[in-house]
């Protein structure tokens, strides 16, 4: 049987995009999306694997509106071979999320392995890939840095303060949350665009995979924009004497000097 | 009473500054504070922890026959056992590697709802807010569920000091590591260097630093006011420093006291990760880039001539 390797997709805003509020807890869509940044090292890293071990599957895998398709798209062109849209009408919390991805997956195969980004740039949550992986009951790193994969288990390096690293053995199947470290995305070639339009997107309605709601939930119940407005007042002098100012400023107003 | 837990970082011997604004959250809820300190001597730690108005100090040693000093596995399965034998419901912990390895395998394994990077929380309501959108937006979030979970951000909450008396639980907590897995090496950072997202300042470089050996400079003017490095994107894609330095959407939203951008222009994605800060101050020879527009000080210059000056004032006060 093949080794199917999933990869955990999220369509967020651009991270360039400015971000407007609607109805006091969400936001005005008719901005860019694009494949959030972090889950662009998951998919290199998946491509990366089926290419190390010359055999396999990468399938993406995402929950969201249709709109979601470009991102899966965009997966596709960095090295998916096919996606998986879950659709869903609205935003979801990282508990219900992982049930939907855990469903679906469960429906398409049985995973190898498990890539994702370490988080989404837009709610930031940190934990989908924990979630996932109680789930399934497997093991799950995060911040992943360096992955190295082994017959039946990998080793992994997961980044923590100052530089620092722990390193880690996970049997496989396992869930791995991917930080910036890990790869250098290879951005798509236009027959590689080309290409990914021919490829499969299984679509699945949330609704027809059954999930048992949880008795938690996390909901955004209001929404507002931070724009600090800070008056900028220029330190003028020789560069000694806007020095001086400096540390005056650093020490009786800031107070972070002795 | 309720109690709420709070999970104790401590760093070479010390307990981080960051655990006593932590203390303070749990303490504006009128609940009992337990906090819980993983593999270390609580005693060490009893005049500080009485002094913020912690109730009881829970030492919980874990492993047993299978004890190593990090599995995170391990250390999860060991706090939900004493969140269970203490009928603690609600947990805080600090938004850093440390908390980000262990609150969300906690609300994995409970299926307990969870807020990362909370800048307040009213654990009454279960209501917590946090930057969302790339720090772009400020959400309120409400949490439902039989536990609740919230990630602190280091050094948003100010620590309130109140006194108290403080009980002592020991609390050896047998548990073996699991096959699936294993911690094979723990490789620590350089202790010397204050991490990004605790510092109370941090001194940035971006594209005008132009290599890795002028990140030097920022490294020395750190070292003379106890600040932590931090670098943009530009900084790190090119190799400069390493990617624990970003600060930004892609790296670490951080909130220091004072931040100095150095070269910044102030990319969108850049303030995403530092507009929380006290106060920035910008050091840039382009008097029109956004960081200059959007700073509380500016010196419109050369950082190359204004930071060795700096480091060289700042060392003979020391003097």
């Amino acid at each position: 049987m093949d080794m199917k390797i999933y990869v955990c997709v999220k369509h967020v805003p651009d991270s360039a995009a400015n971000i407007a509020v609607k109805d006091g807890n969400t936001i005005d869509d008719k901005i860019s999306f694009l494949l959030n940044p972090y889950d662009e090292h998951a998919v290199t890293e998946a491509a990366a694997l089926k290419k190390h071990l010359g055999r396999g599957e990468v399938i993406a895998i995402s929950l969201g509106t249709e709109d979601v398709e470009k991102t899966l798209r965009s997966a596709m062109a960095m090295g998916a071979d096919r996606s998986i849209l879950v659709k869903t009408d609205r935003q979801r919390d990282s508990i219900f999320t992982a049930r939907a991805l855990k469903a679906a997956i469960d429906q398409d195969g049985s995973p190898a392995i498990i890539f994702t980004g370490r988080e989404s740039i837009d709610m930031e949550g940190m934990q989908t890939m924990f979630r996932l992986g109680a789930a399934f009951g497997f093991p799950v790193a995060s911040n992943v840095i360096k992955f190295t994969p082994e017959k039946n288990s990998a080793t992994v390096e997961s980044q923590t303060e100052g530089g620092g690293k722990n390193i880690y053995h996970l049997s496989m199947p396992c869930v791995l949350g991917v930080g910036r470290g890990i790869n250098t995305p290879s951005y798509p070639t236009f027959p590689d665009v080309v290409k990914a339009r021919k490829k499969e997107v299984k679509t699945i309605d949330v609704k027809d995979l059954n999930i048992t709601p949880s008795p938690s939930s996390m909901s955004v119940i209001s929404l507002e924009p931070f724009a600090q407005e800070r008056r900028a007042r220029e330190i003028t002098g020789t560069p000694a004497e806007q020095v001086q100012t400096l540390v005056n400023i650093l020490r009786n107003e800031a107070k972070v000097l002795n | 009473m309720e109690k709420t837990g709070v999970v104790i970082e401590i760093k070479k011997g010390r307990i981080k500054d960051a655990n006593l604004g932590m203390i303070a959250c749990a303490r504006a809820a009128n609940r009992e504070v337990y906090a819980l300190i993983l593999n270390d001597t609580a005693e060490n730690f009893r005049e500080i922890l009485e002094a913020h108005g912690v109730h009881a100090m829970v030492e919980i040693t874990t492993g047993g026959a299978d004890h190593t000093p990090w599995n995170p596995e391990q250390h999860t399965r060991a706090i939900i056992t004493a969140m269970e034998a203490l009928h603690i419901k609600a947990l805080l912990a600090l938004t850093t590697p440390m908390g980000r390895e262990l609150l969300p395998r906690i609300a994995a394994a409970l299926d307990a709802p969870l807020v990362m990077d909370c800048i307040d929380v009213d654990l009454e309501k279960g209501l917590a807010r946090t930057t969302l959108y790339s720090g772009k937006t400020i959400g309120t979030i409400q949490v439902t569920g039989s536990h609740e979970l919230f990630g602190i951000r280091p050094n948003v909450i100010a620590p309130v000091p109140v006194k108290t008396k403080a009980k002592m639980i020991s609390m050896p907590i047998d548990t073996p590591v699991s096959g699936k897995f294993k911690t094979v090496e723990i490789l620590p950072g350089q202790s010397s260097q204050t991490d990004i997202t605790e510092a109370d300042i941090i001194i940035s470089g971006g594209r005008a630093m132009q290599s890795k050996e002028n990140f030097d400079l920022l490294f020395q003017c750190a070292h003379t006011m106890g600040a932590a490095v931090g670098a943009s994107r530009v900084a790190v894609d090119m190799g400069w420093v390493p990617y624990t330095m970003q600060v930004g959407q892609t790296g670490e939203k951080v909130s220091p006291r004072v931040y100095i951008a150095c070269g910044i222009s102030g990319s969108i994605q850049h303030f995403a990760g530092m507009k929380m800060s006290g106060m920035i101050i910008a050091i840039n020879t382009n008097a029109e880039a956004a960081m200059v527009s959007n700073c509380d000080y500016f010196i419109e210059g050369d950082l190359f001539e204004i930071v060795p000056l700096l480091t060289q004032r700042l060392t003979q006060k020391a003097k």
